[in-house]
């Protein structure tokens, strides 16, 4: 006597992306906060000592804010014009701003008035950053020239006039006090030793330059500009290594993130991707809502923080260990009495005998009721469950050949019940070939009661838009395939096949093709 | 070396053991039913099979227990015997030749020396009809006795062995045909009609199917064709008749059974559920439901603990009073066509064919036992007839068996096909198959072939599989990049098609570096590496039937044959044929230890075999008109030893055997006289004169206890524990206190003297036995005797102790310098007591 077995719910391929410990990782943080700035956000920088606080660059202020905060901490509010680029120094301590009126300033953190006000640029100041032995200052302007502050005595020490157009990023290293990177929209890079008078190396983006990144080692510069993103050696020279182009907008901004491992880039495409930095693939995406400008991970990736050009400053904080806890332990069924888990560690001793209780199969519902023949039970049960289920009954009841008799007999609200499932779901690809064989008998079955119920006719009406429309789209996509086809045939070399009799081989382009055929499914 | 014979085909296992209800002994140990050719007696506790009762030389009609000694049975066959056996022994006691096919067998304690037989009307032998005829059957010394007086006693029965039987006690009989019921009294010798009318009025059929009688009330139980169980009574009167309705099966009842007190009737059909009537109290009902397929017939024990069952799909379920099945019986499923090719599982080197519905059997061709059954489809089997049902269509194992691909289908009238590719990974854990990947709706019409790889150095597997949609895939095992919790599963690597032509065949090469698929009648040859179109070979008109890699020397060949008759064998380094032969191949297929081809032909209604390697010309083996029909099916088993064979003409059966599905349905094989012979000796060697079933666990460690017998013979003494527990002597020893015995020199001269009895035993055992076989043959027919087995030794020991204590000679005195050496080991036989 065999068991019952219970009906196959059929596990369908998911649709869309696939889950990785990528996008596991990413996806785990909050709803963003989100807060309205004055004007776009041109830059975004976190304090490199806790509490990492993150200063904003918006119109003409910057911004301040505590790692939890809503509220900006802090204002800085003495510019004449739209502000650029307010960085922190690696101590924290110091702030450095550009600005549209090309000078630059300095703050103390808890300070309001502006320490140092450095004046030589002509024209708006977009770049700015600390030397790492924090007494000398970058900048670099649309009079298309970089040079080197000296801070304590506020006094120009280089110029360099090398970009023929406007210097819109650079960078310091890290490492090495005297060097540093800028890039411009003559589409150079160019890397600058404070103590030779010019430039020491220079690469072709190719494309005007948004943004620079040296990796912790600073072997590697990444470069953003255009629709690409390059990745260049400077240990080989300047050897350009990698160029990405998933962006279909100008991408605005790079950041890495804090183990170094994945490299994020921001578009005006509204999209951030995140790389993976050994083979340089896309692992996980994120969209917005308005162009990004600006973009910063805080610290162990605790929070990411957007900045838009319609002024909305976005914050996403991780989840914390014990909220993403929570929830898959919410997921967990615990036993209910303290009685299920009792004598569960018992150890049988040698000379027990162990008998072994017959195991109990638990059925669903809709089960039970199918193992006693309840068949208009079983439909009404599984309705209830989530459509995978419901489908997987009506194809058992189908392969029963019971299906007619569990559509059958029903009352308005049964009836519209059931109308309403197949609204939902008739035109999902995955259901679809047994929902039209259910639908088909529910229109046999119940025509000739057709015009006795508003409720019900308003609902068969809908079907059949929904069908229509339906098929006009299985329609485009025939063409569309049929396009596809010819530009195949059309661009594939034809091979000749060595055959001793007849006939020429007319081999199927092998995987793309193959591909096409399940996109298009 | 072995002389060889010449090879002879012959049926090998896997027939029917349902055709006929099934018998339990009078002491419900055995079962005993009806098996192709022969009688079967099975272990009701341990499933195992204990005896062939071989001798019919048709198929076996009837099994019956002898009224009058319940350790023999009757059989009847189609060939016109019907033969007397001991059952326990497996011997063969009568035959008595009626002259005529019988169909069914039945007698009653009532009725003393006669047998009721349903032979055909001797009027003439074609027609459809039959009679019940009396047989007296002559008492006479011999085996062979002709027993031609045959007295009809109803005329105009069914053939069918359910529709007649005996009512209360052998006084009357009950046989049912048609729309009619009649009983016949044996006392009044008279007969009663019970006409019923074909149709009701709610549009039941009448149509009997079956008939049973109480054993202690006048009560007639019928089964119908509309599923309805009728309880006549009171028929001993033509007019004043009375039946009562009892309707629960949805369709035809087949077999209706009492239990021996009559408290109970079971009743079984197509829903395989069984059904327990209380008697007197029809609305009381017990079932038994999902017993796995239609029920057939039902026999209950003697005294009533055990019910059997017997279903369509080739299986005796026994069952322990209604309440659990106890024991399985089951033989090789064979339904009306095998849609999976016969394959072997390389790991339990068994026969893999579809069975039961959705289920995948395995089958132990040297055991002749069904191992187990996969569950393809996994879904509730719904038993009604007429109903759609996803049937297993094709399957493949991959050359370490550590893959089976199979592909299920359902037809619906009205909407698609419903296809499903499953691969199965074999789990090591639980030594069974683990599905590891469905792929629903694999192609989009029917899948035509599909085969794996065989390469055996290659990292991945592939598998391909070719349909009527015009394309052949290839698919592959691959680790899935992104989810590490999930192990790798298959998925498609390519889709090929060649000219909107429909794929037939497909086949891998055995280096697994080339996959040739033949498009009707082109053959196109695929690197699996690239996937690219290496070559096409064709050879028109005529579609490609089959297609086979030679193997080993001859790899280079590719073999096909066409619809048109045609043998082609292309050589795949000129690309070009190397010979073709005019001959219709319903089948070819490579044997996979050697570069042997088998290509079966058919000719004029009768299939012919040619056995062949590739590059020679001439056949190695060519057998005409094996067969009636064409054969459509067969596999090469690889052999467990290899046999040693120097002639030419069965040297291609040494690696493996081939075994072939007939159009009947019926599983032969070729054997050599040889492997014959040793089979025999071997079975012989089985013959076990216990009562104690044999199972494998009696065998090993019965044989442990034959080893020790024998080690105990050449030793010193004959009997184990007869001899010191026989023995006054030692039993005095034993039993009285230490402290009062006597002293140990006194009880060494008595002990040895006790041992002395046994050397003389052990000389005259040998003269016994000699005369005790003799002896139990002359017995063998003497109804008496219960228990051949255990009475020789009996009577051995008394003899033993009567032809006591000769004087001692000097061979004796050795003998007893040795014992005296050897260790007490009848200690341990006493400890075992």
């Amino acid at each position: 006597m065999a068991s019952f077995k219970p009906t196959k719910i059929q596990v369908y391929p998911k649709l869309g992306e696939k889950v990785t410990q990528d996008t596991l990782y990413w996806k785990n943080y909050k709803a963003p906060v989100q807060i309205k700035e004055f004007g776009a956000i041109t830059n975004i920088d976190f304090s490199p000592v806790a509490p990492h606080n993150f200063a904003v660059t918006a119109f003409t202020r910057v911004h301040i804010y505590g790692p939890f905060s809503q509220e900006p901490v802090k204002t800085f509010t003495r510019f004449k014009d739209t502000a650029y680029s307010g960085r922190f120094r690696s101590d924290g301590q110091l702030f450095v701003a550009g600005c549209e009126d090309s000078v630059v300033r300095l703050f103390d953190v808890s300070g309001k008035v502006a320490l140092r006000m450095f004046k030589g640029h002509t024209k708006a100041v977009h770049v700015t950053d600390f030397t790492s032995d924090r007494y000398q200052i970058l900048t670099g302007s649309d009079d298309y020239t970089c040079r080197l502050w000296d801070i304590p005595n506020a006094t120009e020490l280089t110029t360099y006039q090398e970009h023929t157009d406007y210097i819109r990023c650079g960078v310091t290293s890290k490492l090495n006090r005297d060097l540093f990177i800028t890039g411009s929209y003559d589409h150079t890079l160019k890397v600058f030793d404070a103590r030779a008078d010019k430039s020491v190396m220079t690469m072709d983006h190719g494309q005007p330059v948004e943004s620079l990144l040296l990796y912790p080692s600073e072997g590697l510069l990444i470069s953003a500009g255009g629709r690409y993103v390059k990745v260049w050696d400077l240990l080989k020279g300047g050897q350009p290594l990698v160029s990405l182009k998933n962006h279909h907008k100008t991408v605005t901004c790079l950041c890495l993130s804090s183990n170094g491992q994945r490299l994020l880039s921001a578009s005006l495409d509204r999209h951030v991707k995140v790389y993976n930095t050994t083979n340089y693939k896309v692992v996980h995406n994120f969209d917005y809502a308005a162009s990004i400008l600006s973009l910063a991970l805080a610290p162990d990736d605790e929070s990411i923080v957007v900045g838009m050009t319609n002024g909305i400053l976005s914050i996403k904080h991780r989840k914390s260990l014990e909220e993403s806890k929570e929830i898959s332990g919410q997921q967990k069924r615990r036993p209910s009495y303290r009685v299920f888990v009792k004598g569960k560690n018992y150890v049988p001793k040698q000379d027990d005998y162990l008998v072994s209780k017959p195991v109990k199969q638990h059925l669903a519902k809709y089960d039970k009721q199918l193992k006693k023949f309840n068949v208009s039970k079983a439909l009404d049960t599984a309705l209830e469950r989530k459509p995978e289920i419901t489908v997987a009954v009506i194809k058992e009841l189908d392969r029963r050949g019971t299906l007619k008799n569990a559509l059958a007999g029903r009352d308005e609200q049964g009836l519209s019940h059931l109308l309403n499932f197949l609204i939902g779901n008739m035109v999902d690809p995955r259901f679809a070939p047994v929902l039209v064989t259910a639908a088909d008998m529910i229109l046999d079955i119940y025509q000739s009661v057709i015009g006795q119920s508003p409720v019900v006719d308003r609902q068969l009406l809908r079907l059949q838009e929904l069908l229509e429309r339906e098929i006009d789209y299985q329609q485009d996509l025939v063409e569309v395939l049929g396009m596809l086809d010819t530009m195949f045939a059309s661009s594939l070399p034809r091979k000749e096949v060595p055959c001793q009799h007849c006939s020429k081989g007319g081999i199927y382009p092998s995987k793309k093709k193959v591909q096409f055929y399940h996109a298009a499914k | 070396m072995v002389e060889h014979g010449e090879i002879r085909v012959v049926h090998r296992g896997g027939s029917k053991l349902t055709s006929r209800d099934p018998v339990f002994s009078s002491d419900s140990r055995f079962l005993l039913c009806a098996s192709g050719e022969c009688v079967k007696v099975f272990s009701t506790s341990t499933e195992e099979c204990i005896h062939d009762l071989r001798g019919h030389t048709e198929l076996v009609t009837g099994v019956l227990l002898r009224p009058s000694n319940h350790l023999q049975v009757y059989s009847c066959s189609a060939d016109g015997t019907v033969r007397l056996w001991d059952f326990t022994d497996g011997i063969l006691i009568k035959t008595y030749v009626i002259g005529y096919p019988i169909y069914s067998i039945y007698a009653s304690a009532n009725h003393e020396g006669v047998i009721f037989l349903v032979t055909p009307a001797q009027s003439d032998k074609r027609s459809e009809m039959f009679q019940l005829v009396a047989v007296q059957l002559p008492q006479s010394g011999d085996q062979l006795v002709e027993a031609r007086e045959l007295s009809a006693v109803l005329s105009d029965v069914s053939s069918n062995p359910a529709a007649i039987v005996f009512g209360r006690g052998g006084e009357y009989i009950a046989s049912a045909n048609g729309l009619q019921l009649e009983v016949y009294f044996f006392k009044k010798q008279k007969a009663y009609r019970f006409p019923l009318k074909e149709d009701n009025k709610k549009g039941g059929k009448n149509t009997f199917m079956c008939v049973a009688c109480h054993p202690k009330d006048d009560c007639i139980a019928t089964g119908h064709e509309d599923g309805k169980i009728r309880l006549w009574r009171n028929f001993n009167h033509k007019k004043e008749y009375t039946y009562s309705t009892l309707h629960w099966h949805h369709s035809a009842v087949s077999s209706l059974c009492f239990t021996p007190e009559g408290t109970n009737l079971l009743s079984g059909g197509i829903e395989s559920v069984l059904v327990q009537w209380r008697y007197n109290q029809e609305s009381q009902r017990d079932f038994l439901p999902r017993l796995g397929a239609a029920i057939t017939h039902i026999a209950v024990s003697p005294d009533g603990a055990l019910f059997c069952t017997s279903h369509s799909d080739n299986k005796i379920t026994i069952i322990q009073s209604c309440v659990k099945v106890s024991a399985v019986i089951q033989g090789l499923v064979k339904g009306e066509s095998v849609r999976t090719d016969l394959m072997m599982d390389p790991r339990s080197k068994s026969l893999v064919l579809n069975g039961k519905p959705g289920h995948l059997q395995f089958y132990s061709l040297q055991r002749d036992k069904l191992l187990y059954n996969l569950d393809i489809v996994q879904q509730e089997y719904i038993h009604e007839s007429g109903l759609q049902q996803f049937e297993v269509v094709k399957a493949a194992f991959n050359a370490s068996g550590n893959w089976l691909a199979t592909v299920e289908e359902r037809k619906q009238k009205a909407a698609e096909l419903e296809l499903n590719l499953k691969l199965w990974a074999y789990d090591e854990q639980t030594q069974s198959f683990v599905l590891n990947t469905t792929i629903s709706a694999p192609h989009e019409a029917q899948i035509t072939a599909m085969c794996f790889c065989h390469a055996a150095d290659s990292q991945t597997t592939m598998l391909a599989s070719t349909s009527k949609d015009g394309h052949f895939k290839a698919w592959q095992l691959a680790a899935q990049a992104h989810t590490e919790d999930e192990g790798p599963s298959w998925s498609c690597d390519f889709v090929g098609a060649y000219h909107d032509l429909v794929p037939e065949c497909c086949c891998f090469s055995a280096d697994g570096s080339l996959l040739a698929v033949s498009f009707q009648e082109v053959v196109t040859v695929w690197s699996p590496a690239s996937w690219e179109l290496l070559t096409t070979l064709s050879q028109p008109p005529g579609a490609i039937r089959d297609l086979c890699f030679g193997r080993l020397s001859c790899s280079k060949y590719l073999l096909g044959t066409s619809a048109n008759n045609l043998l082609c064998c292309w050589n795949l380094l000129t690309c070009s044929l190397e010979w073709s032969t005019s001959m219709d191949v319903s089948l070819l297929l490579a044997d996979p230890l050697s570069e042997n081809m088998a290509a079966f032909c058919c000719q004029a209604g009768c299939t012919d075999l040619f056995v062949f390697k590739p590059s020679e010309p001439r056949p190695l083996f060519s057998r005409k008109e094996v067969c009636s029909g064409k054969v459509t099916r067969a596999v090469f088993a690889p052999r467990e030893e290899m046999l040693e064979s120097c002639e030419e003409s069965s040297q291609w059966l040494n690696h493996s055997q081939l075994y072939f599905l007939t159009q009947y349905m019926d599983l032969m094989t070729f054997t050599t006289k040889a492997e014959e012979d040793r089979l025999m000796a071997s079975s012989k060697q089985l013959v076990i004169d216990d009562s104690v079933a044999m199972t494998p666990f009696y065998l090993l460690l019965g044989k442990h206890r034959q080893q020790e017998n024998q080690d105990s013979l050449g030793g010193m003494s004959a009997e184990r524990t007869p001899l010191p527990q026989g023995s006054v002597a030692i039993r005095e020893l034993l039993q009285t206190p230490a402290h009062v015995l006597p002293s140990t020199s006194y009880l060494c001269s008595m002990f040895v003297q006790s041992l002395l009895i046994s050397v003389t035993d052990t000389r005259e055992e040998n003269k016994h036995t000699e005369e005790e076989m003799e002896s139990e043959k002359e017995e063998e027919d003497s109804e008496g005797e219960m228990e051949s087995s255990t009475r020789p030794k009996e009577s051995l020991e008394s003899e033993a102790t009567e032809s006591a204590a000769p004087a001692l000679t000097k061979a004796q005195a050795r003998e007893l310098r040795r014992v005296k050496k050897l260790d007490h080991s009848w200690l341990a036989g006493l400890l075992d007591s």
